[in-house]
């Protein structure tokens, strides 16, 4: 097996045992998406209205809220420092991370997206194409999240810092992610323009994501 | 092969920690870093691993089958931290880090019995008390081929028999022509190793 799979999977593995957090995030998802119909009251035109926005901002919490604790874990116990030895570039130890990351907490957000969607008043034909949004749109979430957990890894309590640092740059994914949602559910405008631009977002972040972060590891680390 | 380094400094955090380091390290030999605490000893370790910058000198390996390879990518580091997972068991541990490492098939159960954990190997590591934590980050040091091991105090937990294992185990590194630097406050086991001092901090 190569280094890179090795990762991918020890991290998948760490994360759904006890205490690794995988659900919590869509944990934390299903919690605000069931409360906001309480808080607003029962206008279903109201929350059709709101439903992409409402799970689109549930989604971007949810998905920022174990990621702090992405490469602290691995710097408290002595695993950075053997992960920057390896053979394989830092670059792609970092992305082997993320891409463990998004499998454990941002694909069961997509794959719950459906169901809260009736809580929303969201017909369930259209919850399809809300969750093709989120299926692209995720990713780039967790790699910009990346670049922000990277440069707070050795600060106790990163994880304000990330949320501060990683939030602004996440308004366009935000932007485009809702649009998209949106054009999905109720029209009339057209769905694919934003959605590509969704898409383009999550490859850019890809590439970029991993490269920043494993550069602030780096220089982090000294 | 050879390890030397000429003319070596270490700055942390705006403090001088060493300089003027020189040293050199021929296949089948061991050094003994001693000094008092603060001397830099660690840091030393950590700078051949290439995890913090040199400030200045230089530091190379000549002679080594993978030239391509930097000095870090060819050496084992055993710090104070155990890099093991709790949620794993100790095969998983041992098994990861082989693979990433850069074993296709690591052969964990010999490197288990060579530090005699093969009994626990489906034990969560996060049972496993300070001594047994510090013998699985050993087995990592046999799983995986390396020509050097740079080894922070690893005698620290272990008690009398396991200490031995660890010297029969470096001996054997040694024999094949690997090399070890170690820092360490008192004997490690290893008769003919050499004695660098790092002065006064």
């Amino acid at each position: 097996m190569s280094a890179f799979t090795a990762l991918l999977i020890r991290d998948m593995r760490i994360s759904v045992r006890v205490g690794g957090g995988a659900l919590m995030g869509a944990l934390f998802f299903l919690i605000v998406v069931t409360m906001m119909p309480f808080a607003i009251g029962p206008d279903l035109a109201l929350l059709a209205r709101i439903g992409p926005a409402i799970l689109w901002l549930g989604a971007l919490l949810a998905s920022l809220l174990a990621l702090d604790r992405l490469f602290a874990t691995d710097h408290d116990d002595g695993s950075l420092d053997l992960l920057m030895m390896g053979r394989m570039p830092l670059e792609l130890a970092v992305a082997a991370k993320a891409i463990a990351h998004w499998l454990t907490t941002g694909l069961p957000l997509v794959i719950i997206t459906p169901v809260l969607g009736i809580m929303l008043n969201v017909e369930l034909g259209a919850m399809g194409w809300v969750s093709l949004t989120l299926l692209a749109g995720t990713p780039a979430l967790t790699f910009i999240g990346l670049i922000g957990a990277a440069l707070s890894v050795a600060l106790r309590r990163g994880g304000l810092l990330l949320a501060v640092l990683v939030l602004p740059l996440t308004v366009p994914v935000l932007i485009f992610g809702v649009t998209a949602a949106k054009a999905a559910i109720s029209g009339p405008d057209p769905f694919g323009p934003p959605f590509t631009i969704l898409c383009a977002l999550s490859l850019a972040s890809l590439v970029l994501g991993p490269i920043a972060a494993a550069a602030a590891l780096r220089h982090g680390l000294e | 092969m050879q390890l030397t380094s000429e003319n070596l400094s270490c700055v942390r955090g705006g403090r001088q920690v060493f300089t003027g380091l020189n040293f050199g390290l021929s296949g089948g030999e061991a050094l003994e870093v001693t000094g008092r605490n603060g001397a830099g000893k660690s840091s030393l370790l950590r700078m051949i691993a290439g995890l913090i910058r040199i400030s200045d000198g230089r530091l190379a390996l000549s002679g080594s089958d993978d030239d391509d390879a930097s000095i870090g990518e060819q050496s084992h580091y055993l710090g104070h931290l155990d890099a093991l997972k709790s949620s794993l068991s100790v095969g998983e541990n041992l098994q990861f880090w082989g693979e990433f490492l850069g074993a296709s098939r690591p052969a964990i159960q010999p490197a288990l019995e060579a530090v005699d954990l093969a009994p626990l190997a489906g034990l969560p590591a996060a049972y496993l008390s300070a001594g047994q934590r510090r013998r699985l980050s050993i087995a990592r040091l046999v799983v995986v081929r390396r020509p050097i091991w740079l080894l922070d105090e690893p005698t620290s937990a272990l008690d009398v028999p396991s200490q031995k294992r660890l010297a029969d185990l470096m001996r054997t590194h040694l024999a094949g022509g690997g090399m070890i630097v170690a820092a360490a406050h008192g004997p490690i086991g290893l008769e003919r190793a050499r004695e660098l001092k790092l002065g006064p901090a």
